[in-house]
């Protein structure tokens, strides 16, 4: 048996792998075993329910694709009522990903769910769908924003605090010290890039918000490049995210210093993405006589 | 619904641009229902990326068919497929047509472009019926047979006036609902968004029950990232349903026109 497990906080996951947030849901436990993934993360809630963006939501793209989804959700009271029995049932630890217009909004949301047996946070603030309140842009492209919500979210839960960091910015190292700095537990790195696309024919854009979040295999170069960045720069665990669709992709961000991964656009493609990482990683450590710790960072640059 | 990695049986051009798939799966033919579809990875590779959905054409004793039209590289790649080739399916997916409740009413089919595709599963479990193909040219028209085999009276329209009526399906509609009197009707559609819409204006204050088939752009295919949304009327507004898992088939007085 090889040792897969690894410590995000307070967590401790079995494996790396998870499914990233609003890309999976329990109507995937009839393909895969859900299980098997090292941490189940919900969809981003918001305090009230969202009624998201208008179509069209997704357009393809080479190699990848832009979404305009709006953080449709149905906010966290119904998150709790509806929702959370039924992913209990797959014993894995639960993520839960929030967003708010406001580091007030973050708060409430958190102490609301602080009442539930919920293992982590992910504090969504990066989704580009999404107008901010008092920011321009998003979140987390202001180290300040970051702070002031993460420090505000961090006085409400001793859970385990993931900030979810935005790939849309010109120096990810000062977002990652800025929430380290705050007080979060482990960085997600990263969320999507703004993207649009347009049909020459109708001269309309491609997506009904007009620009959106580009994912998918196209954009995982420059999401390992920021996990290296910033694996340089913080000492709390980084999960990579960006393009993964195989176990490959996956080794690539771990060796970068990535201590697990989430899997995104990987399932909309192919359902059974994530339980075929886990067993190809159990393969790579298997030839490598090595558990996961030793490949977490092992990136040669000398 | 299953992730299958299956053989294509049988890969033909129908009329230029316009393919049938056969897929020998008992599973597929067991579970599939008239108007659910089907999602397929055209390629092992990254780009084209995402799955392609194609309505489930006909429901044979052993597997289904898929009826597609060529649209761009996805399609294009499944094209040059052969029997024997692998196919990665996702399947049945979302709810079909109510085919129980039409109580004597006459059918009518109407199907615009490739929105034919899976009438025919339709016509084949509810037999003989109205059917009406809109296609912009004669060398478009898909699937007269199998609906005639049926003994279905079939209308067609063309947009050049080619074949059959020149003009829309929706005019051929109009004049067969004045033609049939008071015989009580249900409609089952399908086509591009336009004509659904203008089959529910004539069709809607005549109080004719219908139940339409829509087209998106899907990512997932099984309701998970919420984007293929369609406008639905709820109490005192709207919402958002998904065109994958809610449908692809509402009936028209459901959808916030």
């Amino acid at each position: 048996m090889v040792d897969l497990s690894v410590k995000i906080g307070k967590l401790r996951l079995k494996n790396p792998v998870m499914a990233a947030s609003g890309t999976f849901g329990e109507v995937y436990g009839e393909l895969v075993d859900i299980s098997a993934l090292g941490a189940y993360v919900a969809k981003t809630i918001t305090f009230n329910a969202r009624q998201g963006n208008p179509a069209p939501r997704v357009c393809e793209t080479p190699s990848g694709m832009l979404n305009s989804i709006g953080l449709e959700n149905r906010g966290v009271e119904y998150f709790i009522k509806e929702r959370l029995a039924g992913i209990r049932k797959y014993k894995v630890p639960i993520i839960v990903s929030v967003a708010g217009e406001s580091a007030e909004e973050f708060a409430s949301i958190i102490k609301r769910l602080e009442r539930e047996r919920i293992d982590a946070y992910e504090l969504n603030l990066s989704c580009p769908n999404v107008k901010h309140g008092r920011h321009i842009g998003l979140i987390a492209q202001d180290d300040s924003a970051i702070k002031t919500i993460v420090k505000k979210v961090r006085r409400v839960t001793k859970r385990t605090m993931i900030a979810k960091l935005s790939p849309n910015v010109t120096d990810i190292t000062l977002m990652a010290k800025a929430a380290e700095d705050s007080g979060a537990d482990a960085l997600l790195v990263a969320n999507t890039f703004v993207g649009m696309s347009i049909n020459i024919d109708t001269k309309r854009p491609r997506l009904g918000n007009v620009v959106g979040g580009l994912s998918g295999p196209a954009i995982r170069p420059i999401a390992l490049r920021m996990v290296y960045q910033a694996r340089k720069v913080v000492s709390i665990p980084i999960i990579g995210c960006g393009g993964i669709m195989n176990y490959k992709d996956a080794l690539e961000f771990i060796i970068a210093g990535a201590s697990a991964v989430q899997v995104g656009t990987a399932n909309f493609v192919n359902p059974k993405a994530t339980e075929e990482i886990i067993t190809g990683l159990e393969r790579y450590l298997k030839k490598e006589k090595a558990g996961i710790k030793d490949i977490i960072g092992s990136i040669r640059t000398a | 619904m299953k992730q299958l990695k299956l053989k294509i049986a049988k890969n033909e051009k129908m009329v230029p641009g316009f393919f049938k798939m056969r897929i020998i799966s008992p599973y597929l033919a067991k579970a599939s229902k008239p108007g659910q579809f089907i999602t397929v990875r055209c390629e092992d590779d990254t780009d084209p990326l995402l799955r392609r959905p194609f309505g489930i054409h006909r429901i044979l004793p052993d597997g289904i068919e898929a009826l597609y039209e060529v649209k761009g590289k996805g399609t294009e790649i499944l094209s040059r497929k052969r029997s024997g080739d692998d196919v990665d399916i996702l399947g049945p997916l979302g709810n079909g047509f109510d085919l129980q409740k039409m109580k004597g009413k006459r059918p009518v089919i109407i199907a615009g472009g490739i929105g034919v595709a899976p009438m025919v599963a339709v016509a084949e479990s509810i037999g003989a019926s109205d059917v009406i193909i809109g296609a912009r040219t004669k060398g478009h028209i898909l699937c007269e047979k199998d609906f005639k085999k049926l003994g279905s009276r079939v209308i067609i329209a063309t947009d050049d006036g080619s074949r059959g009526i020149k003009g829309l399906s929706t005019d051929a509609l109009k004049d067969l609902l004045k033609k049939s009197g008071d015989e009580e009707r249900v409609i089952f559609a399908c086509g591009p968004n336009p004509m659904l819409k203008a089959v529910w204006n004539i069709a809607g204050p005549l109080g004719i029950e219908c139940q339409f088939s829509f087209e998106e752009h899907m990512a997932c295919g099984v309701g998970a990232c919420l984007g293929c949304p369609i406008k639905v009327k709820e109490s005192g507004g709207h919402e958002y349903k998904m065109i994958c898992k809610d449908g692809p088939v509402f009936r028209g007085e459901r959808i916030a026109w």
